[in-house]
């Protein structure tokens, strides 16, 4: 009899709390699917596309759903509040009782958001500590080399430049990582402060002038079955006239991929194939070399983003269609495309004169050539 | 005699030059209430166009309606102008026009210095504007962050940084002189326990200004040093940091949205009161949260920096901190609930802002909350979620109570009613303007976009909800546009109304006889309990007070002309400051700019002026007090 009342009693438990789980479980996928139902895979916060990403999203699950409640309550109190107290209802002339107060009710507007904050507090210091956690940054293999990619992202007026300090290379742009691992990232700014965020991997971290900040994102999944083949990345913080123009775009490649990109960056030696190429690159060795460079192997410090790749890149100065008709309308006028960047008007580096037609014919040819994947 | 003629002179219709006059001088904290209310009304049209500038530009992907240099111009004129110009000094004239009324004083404690305040605010706002006409506007935000500022080139970060000194300091000065006033002006009987929300928030937002503007004002100094005398405070190649900027400019802008925010709590909370008829619930914990809020609103300026690096404790502790200011605010929330709970609530104009307000600032709030998870910042931060939110807390929290104010505030500021109809005309379209053109920000920030962009790339997929957006704007305009036809038709009706218009007048202000007299109350008050004009009421006293003192004579201040000249020379004084190392007149003109000021200072400073007294006997034909 006892262990009968008692078995009751626990199973009822179970099925209060099985529903109260069912309940805010259902709430919360139904806040899941309508939020991924907003913006872009390769942009949208509400697709994260990797662990970090995806710990802020449930950040967000959450305190939406604790929020949700708060308003919930709100809303009824005011709701009854505003039909059942109007003048017309009251009547015109009622005075009504001068309250002065309620201990108890004050005591449980205070209780019940403590307790719902700190359900909030306890995954947001977990996340705060976890996610700036870059102590495995420099581990090493046997053999000394170390086991985690670490890019040097500096951020300039208006471009991105990524070194692999490990792997010797240096790129811009189009930042390549692996998946399926801890990537790190070394964060500067050259000129003034910029952010750095790829919204899908996770949240931004401001490039500071001063120092260097760290932190680390992860990628689940090969960046090539999007729409444009990449995730895209933004700067987010205000950086000057073009600061809306300073996006970039994120590769991911499997480890496998990733480790031969590597090694073609290092090793590609460009030869221009054909007349008009080959133009092209007289034309760049006498105007452009002198700021962009067309290897990859390096180090970091180019006075414009890094070539060697450009032909496979997805965009123009980063934000323009990659075709060569962009291409030679921004060589040929900067200024116009995106205000305050330091690139030379080609009147500066072409004796006082725009190129002509056939040299930006010469010179597109050429760079879209730059390639380390063909 | 003197004191007659002035008596005398206000039943006379003055000429416009008299009037000018009167106004360029007055002391009276009715007349600077109104001058602040001006002023800023002013400002907030011009910081409105701003903002529908913006929203053209971004209503449709790769627009080009203005220039990128152009764009960060009116994202920097339109912050700065809405927080410094038009939110602070419109609050600014209400507390001029309630406080010293609602706490039975006869001015606030230093006239001379609020007529100061007013001016020097005006010359700095109109100094930060001229920047439009002379090579350009500040382009570095309203939080002017150290490297791009620096970087910035042309005069307009100096005009920023002048223009919101000379401003700064006007605040100050205000902020000053009613914690002076708060302190020490009571009416008998009018204890701090008994002091109306609007008196505790202006007594509160004032100890902000003490401590907040400080900071900013080292922070500007610094900047001006770099940028115009050389210094390297913030030059890293020199040894400087950029960073101290953020923490200086934080450690004032955190508390400063509090200063906007609990005045607008003041506000909400006379209405709540006094249209569902019933006493404010839970008075005690209302004024405990307003002091909590106050407090610990200076323990969490680094929320603004989760994304700077400073590091997981910093950033764990100061997530901790801002969500706890959560707590003070939702017993804010429900102590209004349970006061319209058991009213009769009229829904007037101000009663539908006072309404209008729960939801959005609730809004608000709950989105502050999120945005207090560092890590979830780490996605919010700098993107259009967070535009959304401080949208939802200043337009839904401080903008709601201007307007609500404005149509509260406008019989006792001018004896005359704004239009109920046209108040809620405007009402709505705002209302609905504001939800439609913010509410969808949201999502566009979690969809991706970064704020301060001057354009956006077609198909990111924020197409749609950027239209979504600049179509809300319209209807805020429209509104705005009806709020401003409405002042007009009003002031040429001029219908008087007299005291109490609203009939359930709960606090001091509405017991005072319209027009105000000069001196206020021919008799000082004695105050009763919280809610002195309706004890009075309730208890039959046709006269709505009961007095201190017997009749007596009345200690006026003198108008003074030396505030505007005060100001005027540290104006000029700017510009030379502004144009050194450039100009061969600059430093010649600061030294002159700094004389002017200087010499008014000492004239103020030797030269007695006890002001004038009105006399028993003059005051027995007036208005109010006992016959």
């Amino acid at each position: 009899m006892n262990m009968i009342t008692i078995m009751k009693e626990g199973f009822d438990l179970a099925m209060m709390k099985g529903l109260k789980k069912w309940r805010l479980f259902s709430l919360l996928a139904a806040l899941t699917i309508f939020l991924s139902g907003c913006g872009e895979e390769y942009l949208s916060t509400l697709t994260p596309a990797g662990q970090v990403g995806r710990d802020q999203f449930n950040l967000l699950l959450l305190s939406s759903a604790i929020m949700a409640l708060v308003i919930i309550v709100v809303v009824i109190i005011y709701v009854v509040a505003l039909v059942k107290f109007r003048r017309s209802k009251v009547g015109e002339n009622v005075i009504p009782k001068q309250v002065e107060g309620s201990h108890t009710l004050e005591v449980i507007w205070t209780a019940i958001p403590i307790v719902l904050l700190l359900i909030l507090a306890v995954p947001t210091v977990m996340y705060t500590y976890k996610h700036a956690d870059v102590s495995a940054m420099d581990n090493v293999d046997e053999e000394g080399n170390k086991t985690a990619v670490t890019v040097n992202v500096t951020a300039k007026l208006y471009w991105w430049e990524f070194e692999y300090p490990d792997l010797g290379i240096v790129t811009a742009q189009e930042l390549v990582v692996p998946t399926g691992e801890k990537v790190y990232f070394n964060l500067k700014a050259a000129d003034v402060k910029h952010s750095f965020w790829i919204p899908t991997a996770g949240g931004k971290m401001d490039t500071n002038v001063e120092n260097v900040n760290q932190f680390y994102l992860e990628f689940d999944k090969e960046s090539a079955g999007l729409k444009d083949g990449v995730f895209y990345g933004k700067c987010a913080e205000l950086c000057g006239p073009s600061h809306a123009l300073m996006d970039f775009k994120v590769k991911t490649l499997d480890r496998d991929d990733f480790n031969s990109w590597a090694e073609a960056m290092k090793t590609t030696v460009h030869t221009a194939e054909g007349d008009l190429a080959t133009q092209g690159e007289e034309i760049f060795n006498t105007s452009c070399i002198a700021c962009h460079a067309t290897s990859g192997a390096g180090s970091t410090g180019g006075v414009g983003p890094n070539l060697a790749a450009f032909g496979d890149r997805n965009r123009v100065a980063g934000f323009m269609t990659h075709d060569e008709e962009s291409l030679k309308k921004w060589i040929n006028n900067p200024q116009e495309y995106k205000p305050g960047n330091l690139m030379p008007q080609p009147e500066k580096i072409n004796n006082g004169e725009k190129f002509s037609e056939e040299q930006l014919d010469a010179l597109a040819e050429y760079l879209m050539g730059l390639s380390v994947e063909k | 005699m003197r004191e007659v003629k002035v008596v005398s002179s206000i039943a006379k219709k003055k000429g416009f030059g008299a009037t000018l006059w009167d106004y360029l001088t007055t002391v009276d904290h009715k007349k600077i209430a109104i001058l602040y209310l001006a002023a800023g009304g002013l400002f907030f049209v011009i910081g409105g166009i701003e903002a529908m500038l913006i929203r053209i530009q971004l209503a449709k992907p790769d627009n080009d309606f203005v220039s990128a240099g152009l764009f960060n111009e009116i994202i920097t004129m339109h912050g700065t102008t809405m927080i410094f110009l038009a939110a602070m000094p419109i609050l600014f004239g209400y507390m001029n026009a309630v406080v010293p009324l609602q706490i039975g004083a006869r001015d606030v404690a230093f006239p001379f210095l609020n007529a100061l305040g007013f001016w020097m605010f005006l010359f700095g706002g109109i100094f930060l504007n001229l920047s439009w006409f002379l090579g350009g506007a500040p382009d570095a935000g309203w939080t002017s962050y150290a490297s791009l500022s620096l970087a910035s080139p042309g005069h307009g970060i100096d005009f920023y940084a002048l223009g919101l000194q000379i401003s700064g300091a006007g605040t100050y000065i205000a902020g000053i002189n009613f914690l002076v006033t708060i302190i020490n002006m009571r009416a008998p009987g009018m204890t701090y326990m008994r002091m109306p929300l609007m008196t505790w928030t202006t007594f509160v937002a004032s100890a902000l200004i003490l401590f907040a503007f400080p900071p900013l004002t080292i922070g500007l100094f610094f900047m001006i040093f770099d940028r115009m005398f050389g210094a390297n405070f913030f030059d890293h190649t020199m040894g400087g940091n950029t960073i101290i900027w953020e923490h200086l400019f934080w450690i004032f802008g955190h508390p400063e949205v509090y200063i906007l925010i609990l005045p607008a709590f003041g506000i909400f909370s006379e209405i709540f009161a006094l249209f569902s008829r019933k006493r404010l619930f839970g008075y005690s914990s209302m004024v405990f949260a307003v002091v909590l809020i106050g407090f610990l609103g200076f323990m969490v300026w680094a929320h603004h920096m989760f994304t700077v690096g400073l590091g997981p404790t910093a950033n764990a502790i100061f997530a901790v901190a801002t969500m706890a200011i959560a707590v003070p605010t939702g017993m804010k929330i429900f102590n209004w609930l349970l006061t319209i709970w058991g009213g009769s609530i009229k829904v007037t104009t101000p009663m539908l802002y006072a309404l209008g307000f729960i939801p959005s600032f609730v809004a608000g709030g709950v989105t502050g909350v999120m945005q207090a998870a560092a890590p979830l910042d780490y996605q919010l931060h700098d993107s259009y979620f967070i535009v959304a939110h401080f949208h939802y807390v200043i337009v839904g929290g401080v903008v709601l109570a201007i307007l609500a104010a404005l149509h509260l505030y406008w019989p006792l500021m001018f004896n005359q009613m704004l239009s109920e109809k046209l108040g809620k005309w405007t009402f709505w379209f705002f209302f609905i303007g504001f939800h439609l053109t913010f509410f969808i920000q949201h999502f566009l920030g979690l969809m991706g976009m970064p704020r301060r962009v001057f354009t956006f790339g077609a198909n990111q997929g924020w197409d749609l909800f950027n239209a979504i957006s600049s179509f809300g704007a319209i209807f805020m305009a429209i509104g705005v546009i009806i709020l401003v036809v409405n002042i007009i038709i009003t002031v040429v009706k001029n219908e008087k109304v007299g005291n109490d218009p609203w009939e359930d007048g709960r606090t001091l202000e509405w017991a005072i006889p319209q027009p105000v007299p000069f001196y206020n109350f021919k008799q000082t008050p004695l105050v009763r309990g919280l809610d002195t004009f309706w004890i009075e009421k309730q208890e039959g006293n046709k006269e709505g007070m009961t007095y201190a003192e017997p009749l007596s004579d009345i200690h006026m201040p003198n108008n003074s002309f030396i505030p505007f000249v005060m100001t005027f020379g540290l104006f000029v004084a700017a510009f030379g400051a502004l144009y050194n190392g450039e100009k061969d007149w600059a430093i010649p003109v600061l030294v002159l700019g700094l004389a002017i000021t200087l010499t008014s200072m000492a004239v103020r400073s030797l030269k007695d002026d006890h002001g004038y007294h009105i006399h028993k006997e003059d005051l027995m034909d007036d208005e109010g007090g006992k016959k």
